[in-house]
């Protein structure tokens, strides 16, 4: 089974929010809520600064702490891809995996479940790039089998500096950085 | 310098996390009591056992009255529920990583201790319902007949106790998102801040339900034993003087336990460090240094050892002072635990 990950190159990435927008349209997400979001980092002491723009969303964690913590198991890890969904009729939204995710990427659902990002799990497992990666106008976003060797995701982490956010929680995160 | 924009504002998640309002720590405080009221009560039953006296143990009128509590947590966390009308799913299921899981079953189990444990004190409590339900009176008999039952029932009542108490801390422990609560002494300070307040609970009722006659009648005593559980008996000065013994050592505990978490926290990663000055100096540090620790902790601490020598009267304040840092421990802890988060290295 493969296991989706996504690679976004923040030397293209201008932060226009196309991939923001297309995500609200694809998974009809309501209106002041986001599955994912543009986050702009400056670093350093004038005149010497680094800017990094980043697309970012939930990190589908190999190790996720949303789905242990879930009481009914509504957060589970689903095929294709080992991609961290939620299942809305099971979830009770107590909002325990809202509280133990590190990247905040979890909200309520106006309709009272949790709800994220899904890797457009119904474009994936239909072998289509996720919404956000389809309209990227710079082509700064990767989306693939981080098992196989051959792909380009794999193929761009072995040749491309590369970092993951807050590795140090522990969760494994599957969204790679290239700097 | 780090200077970090971010485009997303989800309601309740930005700018920081508050997922959780009141329900949560009212459902901690009350569970916790509850703990602390099982263990009381439990050690007073294997005390029974032994063949003490039970009129002198107090503390057996607490399952009652640890019942409704229970139910005031679980009311709490209901309400705090996003999609209520699948609360039915936990039931499903049993999540083995999950403390939530673990909690809800475990749940199941404390309650039918507190029914069973409720039937030792039948006949003194609600006398009325022991005539219209005469099993009750039954199994009331047969369980404080018996010796081995008693103690198995004090057993049952400790060990439950002593798990529901720290598994109000396990639960916010384990998320390792928010370092506020990545320490391991979280459930034995609830535990002990549970048996402090339980002790609390204990005295405020000790004062104040007695007074009452004992409920009569069908529906008038149904109703009036919701408020007044514990019969006309007052209990004897020398429990009274036991629950502020007990309370004290459980407020030194709680104090020592308190300091070596702000300890733990501010010596362990930049993360945790930062997490810990949100209540030592941040914005929760007047609720964590003026209302838990010099009102819920010092101030009971100096009262208490005062009436016991005899220097002031005695009073209930110490025993409601108790309580409202118990229940402030909850607020500050579930409060900064969702503001507190894992810190970038660079932002340093």
């Amino acid at each position: 089974m493969p296991r989706f990950g996504m690679v976004i190159d923040t030397r293209k990435c201008v932060g226009c929010m196309d991939c923001v927008v297309a995500c609200q349209t694809e998974n009809d997400v309501p209106a002041g809520y986001c599955r994912d979001w543009i986050t702009t980092e400056v670093r350093g002491e004038f005149p010497a600064l680094k800017m990094e723009i980043r697309s970012e969303r939930c990190n589908h964690c190999d190790n996720p702490p949303c789905v242990s913590c879930c009481p009914t198991g509504a957060s589970h890890v689903a095929d294709p891809g080992r991609v961290v969904l939620v299942t809305a009729n099971k979830c009770i939204g107590c909002k325990a995996c809202i509280a133990a995710c590190p990247y905040d990427a979890r909200f309520v659902h106006p309709k009272g479940y949790v709800d994220k990002c899904t890797f457009c799990h119904h474009r994936t497992k239909d072998g289509l790039d996720p919404a956000c990666v389809a309209v990227c106008p710079t082509h700064c976003m990767a989306f693939g089998d981080l098992d196989d060797p051959a792909s380009t995701v794999s193929t761009l982490l072995r040749t491309r500096a590369h970092h993951a956010l807050l590795p140090e929680a522990g969760t494994k995160p599957r969204i790679f950085y290239l700097t | 310098m780090l200077e970090t924009t971010i485009t997303r504002s989800n309601p309740l998640v930005d700018p920081s996390l508050a997922v959780w309002s009141w329900e949560i720590p009212v459902y901690l405080f009350a569970g916790g009591i509850v703990a602390g009221m099982m263990i009381l009560g439990g050690l007073a039953m294997l005390r029974i056992a032994k063949g003490d006296d039970p009129r002198t143990f107090f503390s057996l009128h607490t399952p009652l009255f640890a019942f409704m509590l229970i139910n005031v947590g679980m009311g709490a966390l209901f309400l705090d529920l996003a999609h209520k009308l699948y609360v039915w799913r936990v039931y499903l299921t049993f999540q083995p990583d999950s403390p939530m899981s673990w909690g809800s079953w475990v749940l199941l189990v404390v309650y039918g201790a507190l029914m069973a444990s409720a039937l030792v004190r039948l006949p003194q409590a609600w006398p009325w319902l022991g005539r219209r339900v005469p099993v009750l009176q039954t199994l009331s008999d047969a369980i404080t007949g018996s010796p081995g039952r008693m103690r198995l029932l004090g057993w049952a009542n400790i060990l439950l106790g002593a798990g529901l108490g720290i598994y109000t801390g396990i639960l916010l422990n384990t998320m390792v998102a928010r370092p506020l609560w990545n320490t391991g002494l979280l459930g034995p300070l609830f535990l002990v801040s549970g048996l402090s307040a339980g002790a609390a609970a204990m005295h405020v009722a000790s004062v104040f339900l007695p007074r009452r006659p004992a409920p009569e009648g069908m529906l008038g005593g149904a109703i009036s034993a919701l408020v007044q559980q514990l019969g006309p008996e007052p209990p004897e000065r020398r429990t009274v003087d036991t629950l502020i013994r007990a309370d004290i050592a459980f407020l030194a505990i709680e104090l020592v336990l308190l300091g070596l978490v702000v300890v733990n926290l501010q010596t362990s990663s930049a993360s945790h460090a930062v997490a810990a000055a949100l209540i030592v100096s941040g914005p929760y540090a007047w609720a964590f240094w003026g209302v838990i620790v010099a009102l819920g902790i010092l101030a009971p601490l100096a009262l208490q050892w005062l009436e016991l020598d005899h220097r002031i009267p005695h009073t209930v304040l110490p025993a409601l002072l108790v309580l409202v840092g118990g229940f402030a421990l909850r607020w500050v802890m579930v409060n900064a635990g969702q503001a507190s988060h894992i810190v970038h290295a660079a932002g340093l």
